[in-house]
């Protein structure tokens, strides 16, 4: 499965569109988490706990997006866009979207 | 003395933060001069003599925390306006580092180029408060990290 953030995957010709495709999840940290960051919102600097946290999610996120489309005979995903959302206490979504479509 | 320990958390919280921005900056410097023939393109326009070999989606990312003494100083600006100037340092080092990222893993996995990189900023809420106050900053760069046939 070929991503892309661009409209056209670069080198390849796009010959069917299938529509667009998301992946979402919601996730939310844990007390370890928690202080650790309130430790560091002392000093300040990278919050590795909610990086890493935040990447995982997105990884997930964005495979639920791959599998939709690979349920619809797609080979290639276009113009993928990421929104990241504070919903609840403590708990973020994240969300990937993209358009589904065959390249050769 | 009641408000002796806040002022010694502010203390630290200037000296251990003036340092670690310090050393990252220097962090940041050194990469950027590694990936400095690394071409990363705002537009998806292509130049005319590149041929494109494969494709892929890159991504950087990273999650900035303010710390105790900008937020205080922050704070009194609030009351009379104007530019935050101890933000802006914070703000400039997570996206050269969400960038940095995003450059470091598409050369990692073998690509020559990113193009049509862009940049998201979203707010992290806290978690007690209802929400109110920011528990962090995260940016994200991302874009299409491509190989090219041709090396110049």
């Amino acid at each position: 499965m070929i991503l892309s953030n661009t409209e056209t995957v670069p080198g390849k010709e796009i010959v069917e569109f299938y529509g667009v495709v998301t992946g979402n999840t919601v996730r939310a940290k844990h007390v370890g988490r928690d202080i650790m960051a309130g430790l560091k919102n002392i000093v300040g600097g990278e919050l590795v706990g909610y990086t890493e946290l935040l990447q995982d999610s997105r990884e997930e996120a964005t495979q639920r997006m791959i599998t939709q489309a690979e349920s619809m005979g797609a080979n290639a995903v276009v113009n993928v866009r990421f929104a990241t959302s504070s919903i609840a206490q403590g708990a973020a979504e994240l969300f990937a979207y993209g358009t589904a479509v065959l390249v050769r | 003395m009641n408000f002796g320990v806040p002022f010694i958390i502010l203390v630290v919280a200037y000296f251990v933060g003036t340092i670690l921005e310090r050393r990252h900056f220097d962090d940041i410097r050194r990469r950027e001069a590694e990936v400095k023939n690394f071409p990363v393109l705002t537009f998806e326009t292509l130049p005319t003599d590149w041929q494109v070999g494969s494709a892929g989606l890159a991504t950087g990312s990273v999650v900035v925390s303010l710390d105790y003494f900008k937020r205080v100083i922050a704070g009194l600006r609030a009351l009379v306006g104007g530019r935050i100037k101890t933000y802006e340092p914070l703000l400039d080092r997570a996206r050269r580092e969400a960038m940095l990222r995003m450059v470091e893993r598409a050369k990692r996995e073998g690509y020559d180029a990113v193009v049509n990189a862009r940049l998201e900023t979203s707010r992290l809420a806290n978690s007690r408060g209802n929400g109110k106050g920011t528990a962090g900053v995260e940016m994200l760069a991302f874009g299409t990290a491509i190989t090219l046939n041709k090396r110049w």
